[in-house]
């Protein structure tokens, strides 16, 4: 009795309740003849989209601050960072050099430009959020909204002048949602990509797939280096890093800037992914379901793994992937995806919140 | 008076969770009287109170043994506002008073004069309009007696100190059929003269018919103010004696008076102490720790000694060590084998080979939710770098070589674990001890600080912690520093004892000094003691 107690309060109750209902839906999928193959693709392709974002709250949980609500600041690095790849034209620059090298050297440069950018915005995130000690979830959630419509501001007057970025009538500024296509749209998707079971089968975004992991791997192994674990330490007991000689701020700067960056590179891979890219307020709710995977995954609002990102990704888009088509067939007519979508993340994140000691609780 | 003694306490007994507290204690208090009741720390002088005051904590752990009574009826008293009716006042250590409200406010909460209006006719008594004249009246006169001379109107925040302690006193005087009236460690918040002018009104209200008993652990005080008194030590009753047939120094000698069990039997050993070679130099050493203040230390501590550093709570003797890991901020010079340490610098004192194993244990000392290999090496890694290895541009963490130095900590240490995985958070304390000690060990020190070794562990540990400290040193030749609370534990193994008493050292003593020489010291006179030290 007293081991299957134990063994109860072992098992993450809201990540079985989750897999129960998403084994569920998909059951009713298959009873319901739908295909069941292209949704899989499907949440296969939105997990790696994903996944990043969400492996951005990794390092911020790990270092005390908690759940990243304020990855949109990464975002809108990442979006810059995408944005000036297409004003430069990088795209047709290095295909006229060695054709189909183009989309590839776009991507890498938004890549390495939104993450330059997202370091800097991260440092000085990192010093606002260490002056608020015990109150980020509510401080990183309001500066994550604000830079947002700060941002609207700067899109619209922005000076660029690729006829793709600006208004079809007017001298400047971002439209509301542009066409990857001419640039690096679908690259990491298409590559070596297949269909798994021949015609009709599950199609797998295999280079997408490939840098989510190697993204995940590049997480993992800093976690087992000097500067990780003096991070983990800090955020876990900073009492206990300081009487070791860690800088606790410093550390926390680190682990939010590291996230901001993911959080940069996470939205160019989702845009070359999604093949448009979104600018305005389209990225306002992404923190949210960011959070809400991780939590499904298994984390809490101060312990996060690499593993959680994996499961909890998965979880979280397979069942907005599954969803719709069971919810139209059952209740033909109504459109309760997004109903389902807002309940479950919402719900989730209130979840790990009365399970949190509030905010980082364990600090001095 | 149908009886002697105003409050006569038999026979109690006191249990926490079948650990004995409070052993058969006696306790009389005669009316007019001021009674001292003295011991150490944790000698159950506020267990005891709580008893007579009928605090929740006492009856929310299975009540107590033995008898109380008042003017000579029997009584049971199970809760505070019971004490109250039975004329028992209690001044607590920390303020009970309402910042925003006034004196007169304060001294008269819950026992408001009022008169009935319309309102209170029909919606009963609490809407009774409050007699702010009268209440003022009573406020002034309570606070006369004392000779507390504010304005009764005056707003009880931003007072200082001093003044709001008179305010509680004010404030358990004006409540009518006083008797007795409990002063827990009154003095020990308050500056000389403050401490001159509260002893002074002790004696007024006592003047008055009302007894008086008061909690503290300065001999002199007691000498000076109390007729009687009572000593407690380990939960047990020592004696209660009339202040004019004894001296300080047999009051200390019983407050301390243990048989010592020595660890080590040839107190130097084969070990040669070179008097001159000091290890660690600290001159006009300040440290700003809460509660563990320390105001300007001179010490010496000698090369290959164990030095034990001892005295009551919150007198500073946790802060020494503290602040010279950069824990807390601290002024004076430091010198550690040669070179300065800059407190400042984040683990400076670490990456010189001096390692600090805290009191805290749970906060400070483990990462609880790691495993006991973690914790280990955990230290070493980011002072030394060790179980690191390079892997490309990465660093990367060596798990094999940390394992094998985790498992042979455990097996020389003996640490009772079912491996290097299991998380510290579920060892038991002595285990967890061990833990910070081989993570100390692990960065090979030249001096080990271990600041109270054996607080929360249970007394076989207690046993293996201390022997394995000596055998560090005989063996090892580790200079070690141990800050303890308990002086019989310091007594048994240390070379030398220095004794702080607020914030500064009061003596350096041999463990085999006399138990009235440490009395005294620890209540703040200053001895001469056994050799060198103080500079």
């Amino acid at each position: 009795m007293e081991k299957l107690k134990d063994s109860l309060k072992r098992v993450n109750l809201p990540r079985l309740i989750i897999i129960l209902f998403f084994l569920f839906i998909v059951l009713l999928a298959y009873v319901n003849d739908i295909n069941v193959n292209s949704y899989i693709g499907s949440t296969i392709k939105y997990w790696g989209m994903w996944g990043i974002l969400v492996l951005a709250m990794v390092p911020s949980i790990k270092c005390g601050i908690g759940p990243n609500f304020g990855i949109s600041l990464g975002i809108v690095c990442g979006l810059l960072g995408s944005l000036l790849a297409i004003e430069f034209g990088i795209t047709d620059m290095f295909n006229a050099i060695i054709p189909g090298l183009g989309p590839w050297a776009a991507i890498i440069f938004a890549m390495i430009s939104s993450a330059f950018f997202a370091w800097f915005v991260g440092v000085a995130y990192g010093k606002i959020l260490n002056s608020v000690k015990g109150s980020e979830m509510t401080v990183t959630t309001y500066i994550g909204y604000s830079f947002i419509y700060l941002m609207c501001i700067v899109w619209f007057r922005a000076p660029f002048t690729n006829s793709e970025i600006k208004w079809p009538i007017g001298a400047s500024g971002v439209r509301n949602s542009l066409s990857m296509d001419s640039s690096f749209g679908g690259v990491l998707n298409d590559f070596l990509g297949f269909s798994l079971g021949g015609e009709g089968g599950v199609y797998i975004p295999t280079g997408l797939v490939i840098f989510f992991l190697l993204c995940c791997l590049v997480i993992f192994l800093y976690f087992r280096s000097k500067s990780g674990m003096a991070m983990t330490a800090a955020g876990s007991n900073p009492s206990f890093a300081r009487a070791n000689g860690i800088d606790v701020d410093k550390m926390r700067i680190k682990g939010i800037a590291i996230s901001t960056v993911l959080g940069a590179i996470g939205i160019v891979v989702y845009t070359q992914g999604f093949g448009i890219l979104q600018a305005y307020t389209a990225p306002l709710q992404m923190g949210f379901q960011c959070v809400a995977a991780i939590l499904i995954g298994g984390a809490t609002t101060s312990k996060a793994k690499i593993s959680h990102v994996i499961i909890g990704t998965f979880l979280f888009q397979g069942l907005l992937m599954f969803t719709p088509p069971v919810s139209n067939k059952l209740l033909a007519g109504t459109d309760i995806s997004d109903t389902m979508r807002q309940i479950i993340q919402n719900g989730v994140i209130l979840y790990a919140l009365t399970k949190a000691k509030g905010g980082s609780s364990n600090e001095e | 008076m149908s009886s002697e003694y105003v409050v006569k306490m038999d026979n109690i007994s006191k249990e926490f969770s079948g650990n004995k507290v409070l052993k058969n204690v006696s306790l009389q208090v005669k009316p007019g009287e001021i009674h001292a009741l003295m011991g150490e720390n944790g000698a159950g002088k506020s267990t005891l109170m709580n008893i007579l005051f009928g605090m929740p904590a006492i009856w929310n752990t299975g009540g107590y043994e033995g008898t109380i009574e008042i003017d000579g009826k029997p009584v049971k008293i199970d809760s505070p506002q019971k004490a109250m009716e039975c004329g028992i006042g209690m001044v607590h250590q920390e303020f009970m008073l309402i910042p925003g409200f006034t004196a007169t406010e304060n001294i008269k909460l819950g026992r408001e004069v009022t008169t009935p209006t319309v309102a209170s006719a029909i919606l009963g008594k609490s809407l009774e309009e409050l007699d702010r004249r009268t209440m003022a009246k009573d406020a002034r006169r309570a606070m006369d007696t004392i000779g507390l001379g504010i304005d009764e109107n005056t707003m009880v925040g931003g007072l200082p100190v001093g003044y709001m302690q008179f305010i509680e006193i004010a404030r358990e005087i004006d409540k009518t059929g006083m008797k007795l009236l409990i002063f827990d460690e009154p003095t020990a918040v308050l500056t000389e003269s403050e401490a001159e002018r509260l002893l002074r009104t002790m004696k007024v209200i006592a003047g008055k018919g009302i007894a008086i008993i008061f909690i503290t652990h300065r001999i002199d005080e007691v000498i000076e103010v109390a007729d009687s008194i009572t000593i407690l030590r380990d939960g047990t009753f020592i004696d209660r004696l009339e202040t004019k047939d004894t001296t300080a120094a047999k009051i200390a000698e019983m407050m301390i008076g243990r048989k010592v069990e020595k660890l080590v039997d040839n107190a130097g050993g084969d070990r040669k102490l070179d008097k001159d070679d000091i290890i660690l130099k600290l001159r006009d050493y300040h440290v700003d720790m809460p509660g563990e203040t320390v105001r300007g230390v001179d010490l010496d501590v000698i090369r290959g000694e164990i030095l034990g550093i001892g005295g009551l709570a919150g007198q500073g003797k946790i802060g020494i060590p503290n602040g010279i890991q950069g824990l807390y901020e601290t002024s004076g010079t430091i010198e550690f084998d040669g070179e300065r340490i800059d407190p400042e610098k984040l683990g400076d004192a670490l990456s010189k080979h001096m390692v600090f194993v805290s009191e805290d244990r749970k906060g400070v000392g483990l990462l609880l939710e790691e495993s006991i290999e973690q914790n280990i090496i955990f230290t070493a890694t980011q002072v030394e770098n060790k179980f690191m290895k390079k892997v490309g541009f990465f660093t990367q963490y060596d798990a094999a070589a940390a394992k094998k130095h985790a498992e042979d900590m455990i097996k020389e240490l003996d640490i009772r674990c079912v491996g290097p995985e299991q998380l510290v958070g579920s060892l038991s304390g002595g285990n967890q001890q061990k833990v910070c000690l081989a993570r100390a060990l692990t960065l090979a020190p030249k001096l080990l600080v271990v600041s109270e070794p054996t607080r929360g562990i249970d007394i076989g540990a207690k046993k293996l912690v201390l022997e394995l400290l000596v055998k560090l040193n005989r063996e090892n030749g580790m200079t070690i520093i141990v800050v303890s609370s308990e002086l019989n534990e310091l007594r048994s193994l240390s070379d030398r004892i220095a004794i702080v008493s607020d914030g500064k050292i009061s003596g350096i003593l041999k463990p085999e000094d006399s138990d009235a020489d440490f009395g005294l010291a620890m209540s703040g006179v200053k001895v001469g003691g056994a050799d060198n030290g103080e500079a």
